[in-house]
């Protein structure tokens, strides 16, 4: 399920290239990639998305991190390494079997988890912001196990 | 801002009744008292019709409270124009009528709207309640409102909540997108407005006592922060200068101050921020998330939730902060508290085995009683009488979304569940005070 997301914001990265590369012109053929899969300007909200991944995935009413995502997060963090001007927005989200006040807390709390992951790998505290949706904006619908795991994340919105 | 009512008392002509009628509201499953409810009377113009939409406005507010039974009119007896000379009782006993409702209304000279009604005992043969209120036509649904009130207050012992306001978020579109207004609209579900036009998130909207103003919560600019909005000049606030989240907030009951979450370093505590010195005071201080507060009536105590004891619980709070202790121990995570405006129950929502309720307990987290289930129900608010509660039920769409929301009123009891009507889908209702 999470590699069929991924694989589909890649998709959207390429679209997106796709879609801005007329305007661009040459210049930025010259500094993409080699192949056409990898289009994404390096450093770019796209490159982040595609070859990073911007989001990891909590348990039910939990906000620590697993071992899974700290893996996610240890790449995140030498991205915004390599490119050090690069500033990040972490949203806190949650699945819809909750109430909406508490889930802005608990969002808040994953949020929170995300940047204190990032600061402690080095990353600045003044270029990673953080905002809580509660489950106000879930990622995928329906109303099933699979849905509501995939909607429990943290998502690193490069800026 | 609606024009006040001038209420006038009508003469009483009885005496004291040896045994009236009266709706014993203590028991659950009340049958509906058999009520005859009349066309209210005009002559001139527009006057008669006027008087039929004002019945059918009563008529319509008292069975939806589940407790009268309006008798169809095609039963009635006695012509209107004998029940304008007096009542023949034995005609309205013969249809069983227990108590009849008549009424006249008149155009003045100077435009104002005269609406005259009285209530009979159909039995001990004697008036119950007679007033007349003078206000603009326009005002009439008011007028029904407020006589529907008078009559519920004296047949059941308790305040009447029909002539009140509900302020709900109305839903459109994918939940991945989901667009959400502000929007009031009368208890009845009439006279509905958006309040705003779907640009920003805006959800959890809560009444002011005086009923101009929303507090709520708007992710304007994706910055979710708590606002005010005036209602009549369309003006909004922010409340309080954070630098972090704040969210879930709620009026005290004088309407002095709000009371909310505030995200302290990505934690959630409460504060209450004083709208007449600006000041804040932060009432928490834990690494637990503390949110949905609300004030007791005499504004003394604050009921909140917390998941200080690991997982979502319900507490109680001194208004200064001090004292907090946990009140909910059954099965289960309980959100969402609301205190009842009679001060003797909190309502909350509760989550076990993945199943949503509405429920009640005291504030001593005594006598824990469930009103309804589903999927998603959530968010109770009281009617300013504490007999009725609203909610929302989220429906599960099959597959992927097509998910409903809508608004639904429920007696204290659990009886009595029944859908507002919603232009769209809905969700966050806050029942209003009774209209000053």
């Amino acid at each position: 399920m999470k590699l069929r997301v991924l694989s589909l914001f890649a998709a959207l990265a390429i679209l997106t290239a796709c879609e801005t590369a007329p305007t661009t012109g040459d210049s930025g053929a010259g500094k993409g990639a080699q192949t056409t899969v990898k289009q994404a300007t390096p450093g770019s909200k796209e490159d982040f998305i595609a070859n990073v991944g911007d989001r990891v995935f909590f348990d039910y009413d939990k906000s620590d991190l697993r071992a899974d995502a700290k893996g996610q997060l240890d790449k995140q963090a030498e991205w915004l390494k390599k490119y050090p001007n690069a500033k990040a927005l972490v949203e806190g989200h949650c699945d819809e079997r909750g109430t909406r006040e508490y889930n802005f807390g608990l969002g808040e709390r994953r949020a929170k988890s995300v940047v204190e992951y990032l600061k402690a790998k080095g990353i600045a505290a003044a270029r990673v912001r953080m905002v809580s949706y509660g489950k106000e904006r879930p990622a995928v619908l329906g109303s099933n196990e699979a849905a509501w795991a995939q909607n429990r994340r943290g998502v690193t919105v490069v800026e | 801002m609606l024009r006040k009512l001038l209420v006038i008392g009508l003469m009483f002509l009885a005496q004291p009744a040896l045994a009236e009628v009266r709706i014993d509201i203590t028991q659950g499953n009340v049958k509906p008292l058999p009520v005859a409810i009349t066309d209210f009377q005009g002559v001139k113009g527009s006057e008669g019709q006027l008087g039929q939409d004002i019945s059918r406005v009563i008529a319509a507010d008292l069975e939806r409270s589940g407790l009268f039974k309006p008798i169809d009119k095609r039963a009635f007896i006695q012509s209107a124009e004998s029940l304008a000379v007096q009542p023949r009782f034995g005609d309205w006993r013969q249809i069983n009528a227990q108590a009849l409702v008549q009424g006249r209304v008149e155009v003045q000279p100077d435009g104002r709207l005269r609406t005259e009604f009285r209530l009979w005992d159909v039995y001990a043969e004697q008036q119950m309640v007679g007033q007349a209120y003078f206000t603009s036509p326009t005002n009439w649904r008011r007028v029904a409102h407020i006589v529907a009130d008078a009559i519920y207050k004296r047949l059941t012992g308790e305040d009447g909540y029909f002539d009140t306001q509900i302020v709900y978020v109305a839903e459109s579109g994918l939940m991945t997108r989901r667009v959400k207004r502000l929007a009031i609209m009368d208890q009845d579900g009439e006279n509905h407005k958006f309040l705003t036009d779907g640009s920003d998130l805006v959800v959890t909207p809560r009444f002011a006592p005086n009923l101009r103003e929303i507090t709520y919560l708007s992710f304007y600019r994706n910055t979710p922060r708590v606002y005010i909005l005036n209602i009549d000049t369309g003006r909004r606030e922010v409340v309080g200068d954070f630098p972090g989240m704040t969210y879930a907030p709620r009026f005290s009951n004088d309407g002095n101050k709000v009371v909310m979450s505030v995200s302290v370093d990505g934690n959630s505590e409460i504060f209450e921020m004083d709208l007449r010195t600006r000041r804040s005071m932060r009432l928490t201080d834990h690494p637990a998330i503390d949110t949905s507060p609300s004030y007791s009536p005499d504004g003394s105590q604050i009921t909140f939730n917390s998941d200080r004891g690991g997982t979502q619980q319900l507490y109680v709070m001194n208004a200064d902060g001090t004292n907090p202790h946990r009140i909910s121990f059954g099965d289960g995570r309980y959100g969402t508290p609301v205190w009842s405006p009679r001060g003797d129950l909190i309502a909350f929502t509760k989550m076990k085995s993945g199943t949503f309720y509405i429920g009640v307990m005291r504030p001593d987290g005594s006598g824990e009683r469930l009103l309804t289930e589903g999927y998603l129900v959530e968010a109770p608010t009281w009617a300013p009488n504490g007999r009725v509660l609203m909610f929302f039920r989220q429906r599960q769409g099959k597959g992927a979304g097509g998910d409903s929301f809508k608004l639904y009123s429920i007696d204290l009891t659990g009886y009595n569940e029944r859908q507002v009507v919603t232009p769209m889908d809905a969700s966050d209702p806050a029942w209003s005070p009774l209209i000053p």
